[in-house]
Protein backbone atom coordinates (compact mmCIF):
# COMPACT_ATOMS: atom_id res chain seq x y z
CA UNK A 1 0.00 0.00 0.00
CA UNK A 2 0.89 3.31 -0.93
CA UNK A 3 1.05 5.21 2.43
CA UNK A 4 2.35 8.62 1.70
CA UNK A 5 -0.06 8.68 -1.13
CA UNK A 6 -2.74 7.36 0.93
CA UNK A 7 -2.02 9.97 3.81
CA UNK A 8 -2.17 12.92 1.10
CA UNK A 9 -5.38 11.86 0.28
CA UNK A 10 -6.84 11.49 3.54
CA UNK A 11 -5.60 14.80 4.77
CA UNK A 12 -7.07 16.35 1.84
CA UNK A 13 -10.28 14.64 1.98
CA UNK A 14 -10.02 15.99 5.92
CA UNK A 15 -9.16 19.52 5.16
CA UNK A 16 -12.07 19.63 2.37
CA UNK A 17 -14.60 17.82 4.63
CA UNK A 18 -13.50 20.58 7.89
CA UNK A 19 -14.02 23.44 5.28
CA UNK A 20 -17.52 22.77 4.65
CA UNK A 21 -18.14 22.11 8.28
CA UNK A 22 -16.49 25.26 9.26
CA UNK A 23 -18.53 27.01 7.15
CA UNK A 24 -21.68 25.59 7.71
CA UNK A 25 -21.28 26.17 11.61
CA UNK A 26 -19.92 29.40 11.11
CA UNK A 27 -21.13 31.45 7.97
CA UNK A 28 -24.76 32.14 9.57
CA UNK A 29 -23.43 32.77 13.15
CA UNK A 30 -21.40 35.39 11.41
CA UNK A 31 -23.94 37.09 9.56
CA UNK A 32 -26.50 37.26 12.48
CA UNK A 33 -25.58 38.46 15.68
CA UNK A 34 -27.01 36.75 18.67
CA UNK A 35 -29.05 38.68 21.28
CA UNK A 36 -29.69 37.47 24.79
CA UNK A 37 -33.03 39.39 26.38
CA UNK A 38 -35.00 38.86 29.17
CA UNK A 39 -38.18 36.42 29.07
CA UNK A 40 -40.82 39.15 29.66
CA UNK A 41 -39.46 40.31 26.21
CA UNK A 42 -40.46 37.01 24.55
CA UNK A 43 -43.75 39.05 22.46
CA UNK A 44 -42.50 42.32 22.25
CA UNK A 45 -38.89 41.67 20.46
CA UNK A 46 -40.06 39.00 18.49
CA UNK A 47 -42.32 41.85 17.08
CA UNK A 48 -39.85 43.76 16.80
CA UNK A 49 -36.65 41.53 14.90
CA UNK A 50 -39.49 41.03 12.34
CA UNK A 51 -39.58 44.44 11.72
CA UNK A 52 -36.52 44.94 12.19
CA UNK A 53 -35.24 42.26 9.52
CA UNK A 54 -38.33 43.22 6.72
CA UNK A 55 -36.76 47.60 6.88
CA UNK A 56 -33.17 46.29 7.20
CA UNK A 57 -32.80 42.90 5.61
CA UNK A 58 -30.79 41.97 8.45
CA UNK A 59 -31.58 39.78 11.11
CA UNK A 60 -30.78 38.38 14.69
CA UNK A 61 -30.99 35.42 16.83
CA UNK A 62 -32.71 36.16 19.47
CA UNK A 63 -32.33 34.09 22.67
CA UNK A 64 -34.77 34.27 25.92
CA UNK A 65 -33.68 33.74 29.18
CA UNK A 66 -33.42 34.75 32.87
CA UNK A 67 -31.23 38.37 33.35
CA UNK A 68 -29.05 36.52 35.90
CA UNK A 69 -27.73 33.19 33.79
CA UNK A 70 -27.52 35.82 31.12
CA UNK A 71 -24.88 38.19 33.46
CA UNK A 72 -23.26 34.95 34.23
CA UNK A 73 -23.01 34.41 30.62
CA UNK A 74 -21.29 36.92 29.40
CA UNK A 75 -19.18 37.24 32.32
CA UNK A 76 -17.77 33.96 31.46
CA UNK A 77 -17.09 34.98 27.40
CA UNK A 78 -20.67 34.12 25.96
CA UNK A 79 -20.51 35.20 22.54
CA UNK A 80 -23.56 37.93 23.10
CA UNK A 81 -23.35 41.18 21.33
CA UNK A 82 -26.64 42.72 22.80
CA UNK A 83 -27.58 41.89 26.32
CA UNK A 84 -31.56 43.36 27.35
CA UNK A 85 -31.74 42.63 30.47
CA UNK A 86 -35.15 42.70 32.80
CA UNK A 87 -32.64 44.28 36.20
CA UNK A 88 -30.19 47.47 35.23
CA UNK A 89 -28.08 45.49 38.03
CA UNK A 90 -27.23 43.20 35.87
CA UNK A 91 -25.79 45.62 33.09
CA UNK A 92 -23.68 47.71 35.83
CA UNK A 93 -22.31 44.81 37.30
CA UNK A 94 -20.69 43.96 33.45
CA UNK A 95 -19.62 47.59 33.14
CA UNK A 96 -18.18 47.56 36.45
CA UNK A 97 -16.14 44.49 34.51
CA UNK A 98 -15.08 46.75 31.74
CA UNK A 99 -16.89 44.05 29.83
CA UNK A 100 -19.16 46.86 27.80
CA UNK A 101 -18.55 49.79 26.54
CA UNK A 102 -20.66 51.66 28.41
CA UNK A 103 -23.23 51.75 31.12
CA UNK A 104 -26.14 51.04 28.53
CA UNK A 105 -29.34 52.64 28.30
CA UNK A 106 -32.87 52.34 29.77
CA UNK A 107 -35.65 50.97 26.97
CA UNK A 108 -38.48 49.63 29.12
CA UNK A 109 -40.03 49.99 32.23
CA UNK A 110 -41.79 46.57 33.38
CA UNK A 111 -45.35 46.44 35.10
CA UNK A 112 -47.02 43.39 36.86
CA UNK A 113 -50.48 42.14 36.79
CA UNK A 114 -52.47 40.33 39.00
CA UNK A 115 -53.57 37.34 37.21
CA UNK A 116 -56.62 34.94 38.16
CA UNK A 117 -57.33 32.10 36.02
CA UNK A 118 -60.23 30.54 34.35
CA UNK A 119 -61.98 28.19 36.58
CA UNK A 120 -60.65 30.05 39.58
CA UNK A 121 -63.07 30.23 42.65
CA UNK A 122 -61.90 33.96 42.90
CA UNK A 123 -64.59 35.75 41.18
CA UNK A 124 -62.85 38.30 38.55
CA UNK A 125 -63.21 41.75 37.98
CA UNK A 126 -61.91 44.14 35.34
CA UNK A 127 -60.33 46.78 37.52
CA UNK A 128 -57.78 46.62 40.78
CA UNK A 129 -59.40 47.36 43.62
CA UNK A 130 -62.51 45.26 43.41
CA UNK A 131 -60.36 42.45 42.34
CA UNK A 132 -58.10 43.10 45.18
CA UNK A 133 -61.25 42.74 47.39
CA UNK A 134 -62.38 39.68 46.01
CA UNK A 135 -58.94 38.21 46.34
CA UNK A 136 -58.66 39.18 49.72
CA UNK A 137 -62.43 37.93 50.40
CA UNK A 138 -61.12 34.32 48.60
CA UNK A 139 -58.01 34.25 50.72
CA UNK A 140 -60.34 35.09 53.77
CA UNK A 141 -62.27 32.07 53.17
CA UNK A 142 -59.41 29.45 52.28
CA UNK A 143 -60.57 29.29 48.96
CA UNK A 144 -57.14 30.01 47.40
CA UNK A 145 -54.69 27.11 47.42
CA UNK A 146 -51.89 28.25 45.40
CA UNK A 147 -50.22 31.50 44.20
CA UNK A 148 -48.05 31.88 41.55
CA UNK A 149 -44.91 34.46 41.38
CA UNK A 150 -41.33 34.05 40.02
CA UNK A 151 -38.87 33.22 42.78
CA UNK A 152 -38.30 36.87 44.55
CA UNK A 153 -34.87 35.68 45.70
CA UNK A 154 -33.58 36.10 41.95
CA UNK A 155 -36.14 36.64 39.74
CA UNK A 156 -36.75 40.95 39.47
CA UNK A 157 -40.45 40.07 38.66
CA UNK A 158 -40.75 38.01 41.48
CA UNK A 159 -38.95 40.83 43.65
CA UNK A 160 -41.44 43.17 42.58
CA UNK A 161 -44.44 40.58 43.48
CA UNK A 162 -43.43 40.57 46.67
CA UNK A 163 -43.52 44.09 47.31
CA UNK A 164 -46.43 44.27 45.69
CA UNK A 165 -47.65 41.84 47.95
CA UNK A 166 -45.86 43.41 51.05
CA UNK A 167 -47.52 46.79 50.30
CA UNK A 168 -50.69 45.42 50.14
CA UNK A 169 -50.63 43.59 53.57
CA UNK A 170 -51.01 40.29 51.76
CA UNK A 171 -47.60 39.15 52.32
CA UNK A 172 -48.27 37.13 55.59
CA UNK A 173 -51.35 35.10 54.02
CA UNK A 174 -49.91 34.20 50.59
CA UNK A 175 -46.49 33.29 51.99
CA UNK A 176 -47.71 29.50 52.88
CA UNK A 177 -49.28 29.38 49.30
CA UNK A 178 -46.82 30.29 47.15
CA UNK A 179 -45.94 28.31 44.20
CA UNK A 180 -42.44 29.43 42.94
CA UNK A 181 -41.67 30.09 38.77
CA UNK A 182 -37.66 29.61 38.15
CA UNK A 183 -38.26 32.85 35.91
CA UNK A 184 -41.42 34.90 35.20
CA UNK A 185 -42.21 33.13 32.30
CA UNK A 186 -42.48 29.80 34.38
CA UNK A 187 -44.72 31.76 37.31
CA UNK A 188 -46.97 32.82 34.06
CA UNK A 189 -47.07 29.56 33.03
CA UNK A 190 -47.86 28.27 36.57
CA UNK A 191 -50.69 30.75 36.77
CA UNK A 192 -52.32 29.64 33.56
CA UNK A 193 -51.71 26.06 34.29
CA UNK A 194 -55.52 25.84 36.69
CA UNK A 195 -53.00 24.48 39.41
CA UNK A 196 -52.61 27.73 40.86
CA UNK A 197 -55.86 30.19 41.83
CA UNK A 198 -53.78 33.63 41.27
CA UNK A 199 -50.87 34.72 40.65
CA UNK A 200 -48.79 38.22 39.64
CA UNK A 201 -46.17 37.92 36.35
CA UNK A 202 -45.50 40.57 33.92
CA UNK A 203 -48.16 42.68 32.17
CA UNK A 204 -46.68 42.01 28.49
CA UNK A 205 -46.77 38.21 29.33
CA UNK A 206 -50.38 38.89 30.14
CA UNK A 207 -51.34 41.02 26.94
CA UNK A 208 -50.12 37.65 24.73
CA UNK A 209 -53.28 35.77 23.23
CA UNK A 210 -52.03 32.44 24.93
CA UNK A 211 -52.40 33.99 28.37
CA UNK A 212 -54.84 36.57 27.94
CA UNK A 213 -57.23 33.33 26.83
CA UNK A 214 -56.56 31.88 29.70
CA UNK A 215 -57.37 34.06 32.21
CA UNK A 216 -58.06 37.67 33.66
CA UNK A 217 -55.40 40.12 34.45
CA UNK A 218 -55.57 43.59 36.07
CA UNK A 219 -52.21 45.80 36.24
CA UNK A 220 -51.32 46.26 39.65
CA UNK A 221 -50.06 50.02 39.90
CA UNK A 222 -46.36 50.75 39.81
CA UNK A 223 -46.42 52.97 43.21
CA UNK A 224 -46.61 49.53 44.93
CA UNK A 225 -43.42 48.41 43.98
CA UNK A 226 -39.62 49.28 43.13
CA UNK A 227 -39.60 50.09 39.48
CA UNK A 228 -38.64 47.35 37.11
CA UNK A 229 -35.96 49.33 35.13
CA UNK A 230 -34.76 47.30 31.80
CA UNK A 231 -31.48 48.60 30.71
CA UNK A 232 -29.77 47.38 27.29
CA UNK A 233 -26.01 47.14 26.42
CA UNK A 234 -23.52 46.03 23.50
CA UNK A 235 -20.93 44.01 24.57
CA UNK A 236 -17.56 44.43 23.76
CA UNK A 237 -18.18 41.59 20.51
CA UNK A 238 -21.03 43.62 19.19
CA UNK A 239 -20.59 44.18 15.13
CA UNK A 240 -22.46 46.16 12.81
CA UNK A 241 -25.64 44.15 12.31
CA UNK A 242 -26.08 44.36 16.18
CA UNK A 243 -25.23 47.57 16.63
CA UNK A 244 -28.08 48.87 13.85
CA UNK A 245 -30.46 47.12 15.76
CA UNK A 246 -29.25 48.52 18.71
CA UNK A 247 -30.36 51.57 17.63
CA UNK A 248 -33.78 50.77 16.17
CA UNK A 249 -34.66 49.71 19.44
CA UNK A 250 -35.01 53.33 20.05
CA UNK A 251 -36.70 54.24 17.23
CA UNK A 252 -40.34 55.50 17.27
CA UNK A 253 -41.35 52.48 15.46
CA UNK A 254 -39.63 49.96 18.44
CA UNK A 255 -40.74 52.18 20.84
CA UNK A 256 -44.56 51.57 20.05
CA UNK A 257 -44.02 47.92 20.17
CA UNK A 258 -42.65 47.88 23.28
CA UNK A 259 -45.63 50.62 24.82
CA UNK A 260 -48.39 48.22 22.97
CA UNK A 261 -46.53 44.95 24.55
CA UNK A 262 -47.49 46.42 28.07
CA UNK A 263 -44.09 48.19 28.83
CA UNK A 264 -43.85 52.00 30.35
CA UNK A 265 -41.02 54.11 28.21
CA UNK A 266 -38.41 55.86 30.16
CA UNK A 267 -38.91 59.54 30.96
CA UNK A 268 -35.02 59.91 30.41
CA UNK A 269 -33.01 58.43 27.61
CA UNK B 1 -27.39 25.33 53.94
CA UNK B 2 -30.57 24.37 53.50
CA UNK B 3 -30.95 21.57 55.86
CA UNK B 4 -35.16 21.79 55.03
CA UNK B 5 -34.75 21.24 51.33
CA UNK B 6 -32.12 17.89 52.34
CA UNK B 7 -34.63 16.50 54.69
CA UNK B 8 -37.07 16.69 52.11
CA UNK B 9 -35.25 15.10 49.39
CA UNK B 10 -34.01 12.33 51.76
CA UNK B 11 -37.62 11.79 52.88
CA UNK B 12 -38.37 12.05 49.07
CA UNK B 13 -35.75 9.29 48.28
CA UNK B 14 -37.04 6.84 51.24
CA UNK B 15 -40.26 6.96 50.47
CA UNK B 16 -40.12 6.40 46.42
CA UNK B 17 -38.06 3.37 47.11
CA UNK B 18 -40.26 1.43 49.78
CA UNK B 19 -42.63 1.96 47.45
CA UNK B 20 -41.42 0.72 44.53
CA UNK B 21 -40.09 -2.04 46.67
CA UNK B 22 -42.64 -4.36 46.66
CA UNK B 23 -43.90 -3.30 42.93
CA UNK B 24 -40.46 -3.93 41.79
CA UNK B 25 -40.13 -7.45 43.53
CA UNK B 26 -43.48 -8.55 41.52
CA UNK B 27 -42.72 -6.86 38.38
CA UNK B 28 -39.65 -7.55 38.17
CA UNK B 29 -40.67 -11.55 39.36
CA UNK B 30 -43.01 -11.42 36.51
CA UNK B 31 -40.91 -10.30 33.71
CA UNK B 32 -38.05 -12.67 34.23
CA UNK B 33 -40.48 -15.71 34.12
CA UNK B 34 -43.00 -14.46 31.86
CA UNK B 35 -43.01 -15.77 27.98
CA UNK B 36 -46.10 -13.59 27.25
CA UNK B 37 -46.22 -12.01 24.14
CA UNK B 38 -46.32 -8.82 25.49
CA UNK B 39 -43.51 -8.92 27.45
CA UNK B 40 -41.19 -7.14 25.35
CA UNK B 41 -43.90 -4.41 25.15
CA UNK B 42 -43.94 -3.62 28.77
CA UNK B 43 -40.76 -3.66 29.40
CA UNK B 44 -40.40 -0.73 26.70
CA UNK B 45 -42.84 1.05 28.35
CA UNK B 46 -41.22 0.75 31.95
CA UNK B 47 -37.99 1.41 30.87
CA UNK B 48 -38.85 4.71 28.83
CA UNK B 49 -37.95 7.09 31.83
CA UNK B 50 -34.75 6.02 31.70
CA UNK B 51 -34.15 7.42 28.23
CA UNK B 52 -36.64 10.15 27.98
CA UNK B 53 -35.34 13.29 29.04
CA UNK B 54 -36.73 14.56 32.18
CA UNK B 55 -38.44 17.98 31.05
CA UNK B 56 -40.31 15.06 28.55
CA UNK B 57 -41.35 13.41 31.79
CA UNK B 58 -42.32 16.66 33.35
CA UNK B 59 -44.05 18.03 30.61
CA UNK B 60 -46.86 15.22 30.70
CA UNK B 61 -46.79 15.24 34.45
CA UNK B 62 -47.61 18.67 34.41
CA UNK B 63 -50.64 18.39 31.99
CA UNK B 64 -51.31 14.97 34.20
CA UNK B 65 -51.51 16.45 37.27
CA UNK B 66 -52.90 20.15 36.55
CA UNK B 67 -56.25 21.38 37.74
CA UNK B 68 -57.64 20.85 34.43
CA UNK B 69 -57.03 17.02 33.98
CA UNK B 70 -59.38 14.71 35.47
CA UNK B 71 -56.50 13.25 38.20
CA UNK B 72 -55.73 16.74 39.17
CA UNK B 73 -59.44 17.50 39.80
CA UNK B 74 -60.16 14.14 41.84
CA UNK B 75 -57.51 14.50 43.96
CA UNK B 76 -58.72 18.35 44.83
CA UNK B 77 -62.10 17.07 45.39
CA UNK B 78 -60.99 13.95 47.79
CA UNK B 79 -58.22 16.26 49.67
CA UNK B 80 -58.97 19.80 48.94
CA UNK B 81 -55.34 20.28 47.92
CA UNK B 82 -53.76 20.62 44.65
CA UNK B 83 -51.89 17.68 43.14
CA UNK B 84 -49.67 19.70 40.96
CA UNK B 85 -46.79 21.64 43.17
CA UNK B 86 -47.38 19.28 46.05
CA UNK B 87 -45.31 16.99 48.04
CA UNK B 88 -47.70 14.12 46.81
CA UNK B 89 -47.39 15.09 43.38
CA UNK B 90 -43.52 15.02 43.84
CA UNK B 91 -43.52 11.65 45.33
CA UNK B 92 -46.01 10.09 42.35
CA UNK B 93 -43.24 12.16 39.41
CA UNK B 94 -40.49 10.09 41.63
CA UNK B 95 -42.44 7.09 41.21
CA UNK B 96 -42.53 7.09 37.44
CA UNK B 97 -39.40 8.16 36.51
CA UNK B 98 -37.63 6.04 39.09
CA UNK B 99 -39.54 2.50 37.68
CA UNK B 100 -36.58 1.35 35.65
CA UNK B 101 -34.20 2.24 38.15
CA UNK B 102 -36.00 -0.01 40.88
CA UNK B 103 -37.24 -2.53 38.17
CA UNK B 104 -33.87 -3.12 36.34
CA UNK B 105 -31.70 -4.70 39.01
CA UNK B 106 -34.33 -6.48 40.68
CA UNK B 107 -35.41 -8.14 37.16
CA UNK B 108 -31.83 -9.07 35.80
CA UNK B 109 -31.46 -10.80 39.50
CA UNK B 110 -34.59 -13.20 39.34
CA UNK B 111 -33.33 -14.08 35.93
CA UNK B 112 -30.06 -14.84 37.19
CA UNK B 113 -32.07 -17.98 39.43
CA UNK B 114 -31.48 -21.34 37.28
CA UNK B 115 -34.90 -22.97 36.17
CA UNK B 116 -34.11 -26.43 37.70
CA UNK B 117 -34.45 -24.58 41.22
CA UNK B 118 -37.87 -23.65 40.52
CA UNK B 119 -38.57 -26.93 39.30
CA UNK B 120 -36.86 -28.99 42.34
CA UNK B 121 -39.23 -26.34 44.42
CA UNK B 122 -42.76 -27.29 42.33
CA UNK B 123 -41.72 -31.03 42.69
CA UNK B 124 -41.38 -30.40 46.90
CA UNK B 125 -45.32 -28.95 46.47
CA UNK B 126 -43.66 -25.62 47.55
CA UNK B 127 -46.72 -22.75 46.81
CA UNK B 128 -45.40 -19.65 45.13
CA UNK B 129 -45.51 -17.90 47.73
CA UNK B 130 -43.05 -19.91 50.02
CA UNK B 131 -40.81 -20.44 46.86
CA UNK B 132 -40.35 -16.77 46.50
CA UNK B 133 -40.10 -16.66 50.21
CA UNK B 134 -37.33 -19.59 50.71
CA UNK B 135 -36.00 -19.93 47.17
CA UNK B 136 -35.53 -16.58 45.61
CA UNK B 137 -35.26 -13.57 47.66
CA UNK B 138 -32.61 -15.33 49.32
CA UNK B 139 -30.45 -15.76 45.98
CA UNK B 140 -32.38 -12.51 43.93
CA UNK B 141 -31.59 -10.18 47.31
CA UNK B 142 -28.65 -8.26 46.35
CA UNK B 143 -30.06 -7.17 42.94
CA UNK B 144 -33.12 -6.09 45.12
CA UNK B 145 -30.64 -3.78 47.49
CA UNK B 146 -29.16 -2.22 44.43
CA UNK B 147 -32.27 -1.40 42.97
CA UNK B 148 -33.66 0.19 46.08
CA UNK B 149 -30.52 2.31 46.28
CA UNK B 150 -30.16 3.40 42.83
CA UNK B 151 -33.87 4.45 43.52
CA UNK B 152 -32.91 6.42 46.65
CA UNK B 153 -29.57 8.03 44.90
CA UNK B 154 -31.64 8.95 42.05
CA UNK B 155 -34.51 10.20 43.52
CA UNK B 156 -31.51 12.82 45.10
CA UNK B 157 -29.92 13.69 42.51
CA UNK B 158 -33.86 14.22 40.47
CA UNK B 159 -33.80 17.74 39.06
CA UNK B 160 -35.54 18.55 35.49
CA UNK B 161 -38.93 16.41 36.28
CA UNK B 162 -38.95 18.42 40.09
CA UNK B 163 -38.07 22.13 38.43
CA UNK B 164 -41.04 21.47 36.13
CA UNK B 165 -43.38 20.22 38.47
CA UNK B 166 -42.59 21.21 41.87
CA UNK B 167 -43.01 25.16 41.97
CA UNK B 168 -39.92 25.74 44.71
CA UNK B 169 -42.09 25.39 47.52
CA UNK B 170 -40.03 25.27 50.70
CA UNK B 171 -40.73 21.87 52.94
CA UNK B 172 -42.90 20.66 50.18
CA UNK B 173 -41.75 20.50 47.00
CA UNK B 174 -38.06 22.55 47.52
CA UNK B 175 -35.63 19.83 46.94
CA UNK B 176 -31.67 19.85 47.80
CA UNK B 177 -30.94 19.97 43.87
CA UNK B 178 -33.27 22.71 43.43
CA UNK B 179 -32.26 24.33 46.47
CA UNK B 180 -28.88 24.28 44.73
CA UNK B 181 -29.76 25.64 41.86
CA UNK B 182 -31.79 28.86 43.66
CA UNK B 183 -28.68 29.39 45.40
CA UNK B 184 -26.83 30.13 42.31
CA UNK B 185 -29.20 31.95 40.75
CA UNK B 186 -29.28 34.19 43.53
CA UNK B 187 -25.38 34.81 43.82
CA UNK B 188 -24.87 32.64 46.53
CA UNK B 189 -22.04 30.59 45.62
CA UNK B 190 -20.95 29.88 49.12
CA UNK B 191 -24.10 28.00 50.33
CA UNK B 192 -24.44 26.61 46.91
CA UNK B 193 -20.65 25.20 47.00
CA UNK B 194 -21.46 23.37 50.44
CA UNK B 195 -24.90 22.37 49.45
CA UNK B 196 -23.25 20.55 46.34
CA UNK B 197 -20.50 19.10 48.55
CA UNK B 198 -22.92 17.35 50.85
CA UNK B 199 -24.86 15.98 47.92
CA UNK B 200 -22.04 14.31 46.45
CA UNK B 201 -20.74 12.98 50.09
CA UNK B 202 -23.72 11.28 50.34
CA UNK B 203 -24.44 10.06 47.03
CA UNK B 204 -20.81 8.78 47.44
CA UNK B 205 -21.19 6.99 51.01
CA UNK B 206 -24.53 5.47 49.30
CA UNK B 207 -22.50 4.01 46.35
CA UNK B 208 -19.64 2.73 48.57
CA UNK B 209 -22.34 1.12 51.04
CA UNK B 210 -24.35 -0.79 48.27
CA UNK B 211 -20.89 -2.47 46.87
CA UNK B 212 -19.94 -2.92 50.66
CA UNK B 213 -23.64 -4.76 51.72
CA UNK B 214 -23.83 -6.93 48.12
CA UNK B 215 -20.09 -8.08 48.15
CA UNK B 216 -19.81 -11.76 47.68
CA UNK B 217 -18.07 -13.54 50.47
CA UNK B 218 -15.32 -16.20 49.28
CA UNK B 219 -15.54 -17.67 46.36
CA UNK B 220 -18.62 -19.49 44.52
CA UNK B 221 -20.77 -19.75 41.59
CA UNK B 222 -23.02 -17.05 42.21
CA UNK B 223 -25.29 -15.53 44.67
Amino acid sequence: MNLPLFQTLFQTLARRLFGILAAVLLMPAQAQPTIAAASDLKFALDEIAAAFQASSGQAVKLVYGSSGNFYRQIAQGAPFELFLSADEDFVFKLADQGLTPDRGRLYAIGRIVLFIPKGSPVPVDTAFEPQLVQLRRALGEGRVLKFAIANPDHAPYGRAAMEALKSLDLWAAIQPRLVLGENVSQAAQFAVSGSTQAGIFAYSLALAPQFSRAGNAVLIPETLHQPLRQRMVLTRKAGAVAEAFHAYLQQPAARAVFVRHGFALPGER
Amino acid sequence: MDWQALRLSVWLALATALILLPLGVLAGRWLAGSRHPLRPLAEALLALPLVLPPTVLGYYLLVAMGGASPLGQLYQQLTGQTLAFSFSGLLLASLIFNIPFALMPMQRAFEAIPAELYDAARSCGLSPWRTLWHIELPLAWRGILSGLIMTAAHTLGEFGVVLMVGGSIPGETKTIAISIYDRVQGFDMQAAGLMSATLLTVSLATLLSTAWLTRRRGPGPRG
